[in-house]
C-alpha cells in the first residue's frame, strides 16, 4: 500500500499511525477501473448514495414519529404539516424508497446483461442478492409505519404469507405478529427492526465494495484488464462521472419530491388504518409489484396448494438469484457477444415489466393468464433457458483486449 | 491544483495560470457545497420547536382567588414551572425595609432577569403577588418554596426559596444570596392582570414587549 504523495507532515503523521489516507490512495486513486465503463455502471454508486440518504433522513424522522397504535398515523401527519421542513425530510424519505428500488433494479438488470455474477464475482453477486432481501424487508416494514389503510393491510397480507407453511405456519404467523392480528405489538418491533436494518445493508454493502475490490468492476465488454493499458485510476475519472451521474438523478428524484410527492403512493394509506375495514384493492408499492404478481399467478401444483406455491414461487424468484453464477453456463459475460442471450434478456426486462403490471390489476381475465405466463417465463428463463443457452449459443469473438476494443489503432496508457 | 495539473489527460486545454478545469472544478464544488448547505439546512432546522409545540406555549390564565396569603402554587407553562406566591403583609415590610439587601447578590435586579415592570423591590406588577419562573440558575433544578425564617432547610434561614441539588438561596422576591452556587435571580415571567383574581401568563402588560427568551439565563 502505498504512502500518500502529500509533503503535509499531519497527514503524514496520522498516516504512519492509522493509515486512513493510504487506504483512501490505495482504493480511490490506485484503483484500477476498467477504461470503458459506461453509464449503466453509475447505479452501484447511486444505490449507495440513497442508502445514506434514506438513513439520514430516517433519523431525523424517527425524532418525530411515535410507534404506537393510536398517534403514529397523526404523529407522521404532524411531521408534515408541524415540524419545520418536515414536509420535505417526509417526501424525501417516502420518495427514497421507490428511487433507491429504481437505482437497485438498473443496477441488478446490468449485473444480468453484463454477466458481472459470473467467475469470479459469484460472491459479490451473491451479497448483491442479499443487500436486495434486506431492502425489500425494510422497505416493507418502513411502509408498515405511518399506519395507513396500506400500512395495516399489507402488513395483514405479507405476514399471512408464512400461514402458507404447513403445520408451523399459524405458529410463525401468531409469532411475527405478537397478538393476535397485526396490532401494536407488530408496529413497535417493525419500528426497531427498520431503524436496524439499513445499518445491517450497510454491513453488507461494505462486503460487496470489498468483493468488487478484489478482482474490479466489470465492464461492457466483459473481458477481463489485461494491463495497464485496459484501465484508469478510479478517482478522478469516476468520481467525477458519478458525480455528474448523481446530478442528472438528483433532477429526477427532485422533480418528484416537489412536484409529485404523492405520485408514487396510493391514496388508502391517507386513511388511518382500520382492523374492520379491508380496502376494495390491496396493492402494494409499484417496487414490489412483480413479486405480488408471482404470489398471485400461482395455480394448484399436484399437491401443493395454490397458497403455497406463490409463497415458494414468490421466495423463489429472489432465491433463484442466489444460484444464478452457476445456472448461467456461458463462460461469455457481457450480452454484446452474446447473440440469442441478447435478446432473451429483453424478453426478461419486458416480462418482469408484464408482472408488475399484472401486479396492479385485479387477479381477473387476461391479467391472470398473463401473470401465470409472466410467472412461468421468469422460471424458465433462470433455471432452464440459462443452463441450456451457455451451451447452444455461438458467441461472437472477444476483443483482445478493452485497450484494443475502445482506442482504435493501438491502446495508449492514461497515466 | 498541483493535484489537478498533474492528473491532466490528452487534450486538455493547458496555459496560463487558470486552466478551464480549475475553473470547473471551483465552480463544480462551489455549487456542490451550496447544495450540501441546502439540505443540511432543513434537517438541522427539523429539530427546532415544531409549530405545534410553538402554539402550545401561547399565554394561560391562572386563577389566584383561592392563593390565600403566605401560600404558594405552581404552574405549568411551556414546561416550566411557575411559582405564584402571595406574600403576607410581613414578609412584603421585611423585603421593602430592605434589611437583607447586603446579602444579596443583585438586590436591585440590575440583571435582566426580568421584564421593567417587575424591576423593583418586590419585583411583581402587585406587590403581594409574586410570579416566578421556578427554575433555580445554576443548574436547573426546581427550587422548593421555604417561607418561614429558622433552621430549616439550613442553619440561619432567612426565609424564601431553597434549591436542594447545591444549596443555592433565594429570598421571598426570588432574588438569589451571595456565597451559592446560583449566579443570577429567579426570572420573572411575563404576565399581567387580567382581572384582580386572574393573571395571565406569557403575556405582558400593555406597553411593555418583554421576551422571556432575552433574559441572562432561565
Amino acid at each position: 500500500m502505498a504512502a500518500p504523495r502529500t509533503q503535509n507532515r499531519i497527514i503524514r503523521w496520522i498516516d504512519y499511525r492509522l493509515p486512513v489516507f493510504s487506504y483512501l490512495e490505495h482504493e480511490l486513486h490506485e484503483y484500477p477501473t476498467p477504461r470503458n465503463l459506461s453509464y449503466w455502471w453509475n447505479f452501484g454508486s447511486l444505490a449507495g448514495f440513497m442508502l445514506v440518504t434514506m438513513i439520514v433522513t430516517g433519523i431525523f424522522l424517527a425524532m418525530y414519529y411515535t410507534p404506537n397504535v393510536d398517534m403514529a398515523f397523526d404523529s407522521v401527519e404532524r411531521i408534515r404539516r408541524d415540524v419545520n421542513y418536515g414536509w420535505l425530510i417526509q417526501f424525501i424519505h417516502m420518495n427514497g424508497a421507490s428511487f433507491f428500488f429504481i437505482v437497485t433494479y438498473i443496477h441488478v438488470f446490468r449485473g444480468l446483461y453484463y454477466g458481472s455474477y459470473k467467475n469470479p464475482r459469484e460472491l459479490l453477486w451473491i451479497l448483491g442478492v442479499i443487500i436486495l432481501l434486506l431492502m425489500m424487508a425494510t422497505a416493507f416494514m418502513g411502509y408498515v409505519l405511518p399506519w395507513g389503510q396500506m400500512s395495516f393491510w399489507g402488513a395483514t397480507v405479507i405476514t399471512n404469507l408464512f400461514s402458507a407453511i404447513p403445520k408451523v405456519g399459524n405458529a410463525i404467523v401468531t409469532w411475527l405478529w405478537g397478538g393476535y392480528a397485526v396490532g401494536n405489538p407488530t408496529l413497535n418491533r417493525f419500528y426497531s427492526l427498520h431503524y436496524l436494518l439499513p445499518f445491517v445493508i450497510v454491513a453488507v454493502v461494505m462486503l460487496h465494495v470489498i468483493a468488487l475490490h478484489q478482482h474490479g468492476s466489470n465492464n461492457p465488454l466483459g473481458i477481463d484488464r489485461k494491463g495497464p493499458q485496459d484501465s484508469i485510476p478510479f478517482h478522478p475519472y469516476y468520481t467525477i462521472k458519478d458525480m455528474f451521474g448523481l446530478g442528472v438523478f438528483l433532477i429526477a428524484y427532485a422533480g418528484f419530491i416537489f412536484f409529485l410527492p404523492n405520485f408514487l403512493g396510493d391514496p388508502q394509506n391517507y386513511i388511518p388504518a382500520n382492523p374492520l375495514v379491508t380496502p376494495p384493492e390491496i396493492v402494494p408499492e409499484w417496487y414490489f409489484l412483480p413479486f405480488y404478481a408471482i404470489l398471485r399467478s400461482v395455480p394448484d401444483i399436484w399437491f401443493i396448494p395454490s397458497k403455497l406455491a406463490g409463497v415458494i414461487c414468490l421466495f423463489g424468484s429472489i432465491g433463484v438469484l442466489f444460484i444464478l453464477p452457476w445456472l448461467d453456463t456461458s463462460p461469455v459475460r457481457s450480452a454484446r457477444f452474446r447473440p440469442i442471450y441478447k435478446w432473451f434478456f429483453l424478453v426478461l426486462v419486458v416480462d418482469v415489466v408484464a408482472l408488475g403490471v399484472c401486479g396492479a390489476h385485479r387477479p381477473e381475465g387476461t391479467y391472470i393468464v398473463i401473470g401465470r405466463i409472466a410467472t412461468l417465463y421468469y422460471f424458465f428463463h433462470f433455471l432452464i433457458l440459462l443452463p441450456l443457452l451457455g451451451k447452444m449459443e455461438r458467441p461472437r469473438p472477444l476483443p483482445a483486449s478493452i485497450g484494443a476494443a475502445v482506442l482504435k489503432g493501438g491502446a495508449v496508457s492514461a497515466e | 491544483m498541483a493535484e489537478t495539473a498533474q492528473a491532466k489527460p490528452m487534450g486538455a486545454h493547458g496555459g496560463g495560470e487558470g486552466t478551464r478545469r480549475d475553473f470547473l472544478v471551483l465552480t463544480a464544488s462551489a455549487l456542490g457545497a451550496v447544495g450540501t448547505a441546502a439540505v443540511a439546512w432543513p434537517l438541522i432546522a427539523s429539530m427546532n420547536p415544531a409549530a405545534d409545540t410553538l402554539a402550545a406555549g401561547a399565554p394561560i390564565d391562572v386563577d389566584i382567588s383561592k392563593v390565600a396569603p403566605g401560600m404558594s402554587i405552581r404552574v405549568l407553562w411551556r414546561s416550566r414551572p411557575i411559582f405564584i406566591v402571595r406574600r403576607t403583609p410581613e414578609e412584603l415590610k421585611q423585603l421593602e425595609s430592605g434589611k437583607d439587601n447586603a446579602e444579596l447578590s443583585d438586590p436591585d435586579s440590575k440583571a435582566l432577569q426580568q421584564a421593567d415592570y417587575a424591576r423593583n423591590w418586590h419585583r411583581s406588577i402587585k406587590p403581594e403577588i409574586l410570579v416566578l419562573v421556578g427554575i433555580c440558575t445554576h443548574l436547573g433544578c426546581i427550587p422548593s418554596f421555604a417561607p418561614q425564617p429558622g433552621n430549616t432547610p439550613v442553619e440561619n434561614w432567612e426565609g424564601g426559596f431553597f434549591c436542594p441539588c447545591h444549596g443555592s438561596k433565594y429570598d421571598l422576591s426570588g432574588r438569589v444570596f451571595r456565597g451559592v452556587p446560583a449566579p443570577l435571580n429567579l426570572p420573572v415571567p411575563p404576565y399581567n392582570f387580567v382581572s384582580d383574581t386572574v393573571i395571565r401568563i406569557g403575556e405582558n402588560p400593555k406597553g411593555s414587549d418583554f421576551d422571556l427568551s432575552s433574559v441572562e439565563q432561565l
